[in-house]
């Protein structure tokens, strides 16, 4: 499944898969745009677009209802979507996908529907140092309401899960909510043998694989997963769609998350019958645009492959390492493990003392579109002891001219702050 | 189109590199007051003596940007021993400069300075601006305003805390 390092950057992947993403021509302050954020949200192919417009186009209609021909397409598309993004993660059956509003939905769903049926006073759960707040908030505002325990596992100086402690973590507890791939490190954590750990436990394991499933094939059996969630909009999909797995049973076990239309088989005045799974997790009118979106988003990257997308971005990473460093020397800090192969393509760093707000406003005056903040990682960046990292991410449309682009304006930086 | 140097004027950058007024006092007798900026976790922590509606020392602790620090060490360089009503004013005409994009971007942490609605005209506040008049290039970069004015919703609130709401 791994990919290896390749020398050079060329590879399947080359420039003209940049060219396929139309807002990646146009200039920002007349200088071509460097779209280094794609951790934050990823860029869309116009293959997406276009099918995006074409729904809105041909057969815009509610889905699920009406018997005309436009409907049915309707229904048809977006279940040929669920049926695509099954495939894409290897899931069992494409009833054992949900579509939610985002990643954050997703992981709502899981505590509040789950969570609130299984998680007691006696209970806890373990969660990592380095989770989003997406995989954090929700279990503190269940845990305020149900009083359960929630245990942290830490981090290693160079961002990778300390796992010295973990049987006696997960000892009598019910969940085990973990990143396949920090947001903010880029370290790729261990989750088959962490859900092996869970299991052994007696404990399920929830997988945010927000940063994940765009990068590296993904199969959901394989890992050892019992919840995974991951969003649209950081996989060359639309935002507005984000996506729950879950194994079939426990879809089947848990409580609706949300009422209303679409998730009911009947409603009489004393009560309601839920609907089938995954039915039943999606009320009301879906976004069925961005799940068309979506649909394409995912076979446009199975065009390209997803073990090439992974051997670009593990090349592009250790460049872009290189790079910087060489460029750079001590002025560089670089968060995260230093081998490309553990890690994805998010390079979080420090540049000699000068604040990431300020150097994400120098690069973008050279077009180079950087984060810069806590990158809803709070916990994370009280454990590395800063307030904010500056955060370069890479994609599969990321070439070596970006990477080099963001050395350069670092000189700006530098220069401006009289480095 | 905004350049770097209507941001990052030597001033600005001189107090960012020189920070006055920097340090902790300590509370009691001092008053403390903290920013945040929730979207970027810049930090700014006051402590300040007052005597008789004076404020007669102020220093400036956290951490953040170059526009928050050396927005907050020329406040405190501007409003060290003048009365809480002299720096009201201040505070409105510097709200008034600042807050010329401000309402078009909501988000949180203004809530200090709702009574900005009377703010004075901005060209009657630069008049006593002086120094702070710098910061000025800071509206032509809307997401930054937040950062200059970081130490000021700070300043507020602890103002209103010690003496009461204006």
């Amino acid at each position: 499944m791994s990919a290896a390092a390749g020398s050079a950057i060329d590879g399947p992947i080359d420039a003209t898969v940049k060219a396929q993403f139309p807002l990646l021509q146009r200039t920002v302050h007349d200088r071509p745009i460097v779209y280094l954020d794609s951790a934050a949200s990823s860029q869309k192919p116009a293959a997406v677009l276009d099918a995006m417009d074409d729904y809105y186009r041909t057969i815009n209609a509610n889905v699920h209802r009406g018997a005309y021909e436009i409907a049915a397409a309707a229904t048809e598309e977006m279940e040929r979507a669920r049926a695509d993004v099954a495939r894409f993660i290897g899931a069992l059956s494409a009833d054992e996908i949900v579509f939610t509003k985002n990643a954050t939905e997703a992981m709502n769903l899981v505590a509040r529907s789950w969570g609130g049926s299984q998680l007691g006073p006696t209970d806890a759960i373990v969660l990592t140092e380095m989770e989003h707040h997406a995989n954090i908030v929700p279990w503190h505002i269940l845990a305020a309401e149900r009083g359960f325990e929630i245990r942290w596992i830490p981090i290693t100086h160079d961002g990778c899960l300390d796992l010295t402690d973990l049987d006696r973590l997960l000892d009598g507890a019910k969940l085990l909510s973990v990143t396949a791939m920090s947001n903010v490190l880029g370290t790729l954590n261990p989750i088959p043998a962490l859900a092996a750990a869970a299991h052994d436990a007696g404990a399920l394991i929830s997988v945010d694989a927000s940063q994940y499933v765009p990068h590296l094939p993904t199969d959901v059996s394989a890992m050892g997963a019992d919840f995974m969630v991951f969003t649209g909009h950081k996989m060359c999909g639309p935002t507005g769609v984000g996506v729950l797995w879950a194994r079939s049973e426990l879809l089947e076990a848990m409580p609706p998350f949300l009422g209303g239309g679409e998730m009911i088989l009947d409603v009489t005045k004393d009560g309601f019958r839920p609907n089938t799974v995954p039915h039943k997790f999606e009320a009301g009118t879906p976004p069925i645009a961005e799940i068309v979106g979506l649909g394409a988003a995912v076979r446009y990257l199975e065009g390209l492959g997803m073990e090439a997308v992974r051997a670009h971005e593990v090349s592009l990473t250790g460049y872009a390492l290189r790079t910087l460093t060489d460029r750079h020397g001590d002025d560089i800090t670089i968060h995260g493990p230093s081998e490309p192969a553990q890690r994805g393509g998010v390079l979080s760093f420090l540049f000699r003392d000068v604040h990431p707000h300020d150097i994400s406003q120098v690069l973008d005056q050279s077009g180079v579109c950087v984060r810069a903040g806590h990158h809803c990682a709070k916990p994370l960046m009280a454990c590395l002891g800063v307030g904010a990292t500056t955060r370069a991410s890479l994609y599969v449309y990321n070439d070596a001219s970006d990477v080099d682009s963001l050395a350069d304006a670092l000189d700006e930086v530098g220069a401006l702050f009289g480095l | 189109m905004a350049g770097l140097e209507d941001l990052y004027r030597e001033i600005i950058l001189d107090h960012y590199r020189n920070p006055r007024n920097r340090g902790e006092l300590e509370c009691p007798p001092a008053h403390r007051s903290e920013g945040f900026n929730p979207l970027c976790g810049d930090e700014v922590v006051l402590t300040f003596e007052m005597d008789g509606g004076v404020v007669t020392d102020l220093r400036v602790g956290g951490y953040g940007c170059s526009i928050s620090q050396a927005s907050a060490s020329m406040m405190s360089a501007a409003v060290i021993g003048k009365s809480v009503d002299e720096i009201r004013d201040l505070t409105r005409a510097f709200k008034a400069m600042m807050s010329i994009h401000e309402e078009s971007i909501g988000g949180d942490g203004s809530e200090a300075f709702d009574g900005a609605s009377d703010a004075v005209d901005a060209n009657d506040g630069a008049l006593r601006l002086g120094d702070l008049e710098a910061l000025r290039g800071v509206v032509k970069f809307p997401v930054r305003i937040k950062c200059a004015t970081l130490g000021w919703n700070a300043l507020v609130t602890g103002l209103d805390e010690t003496v009461g709401a204006s």
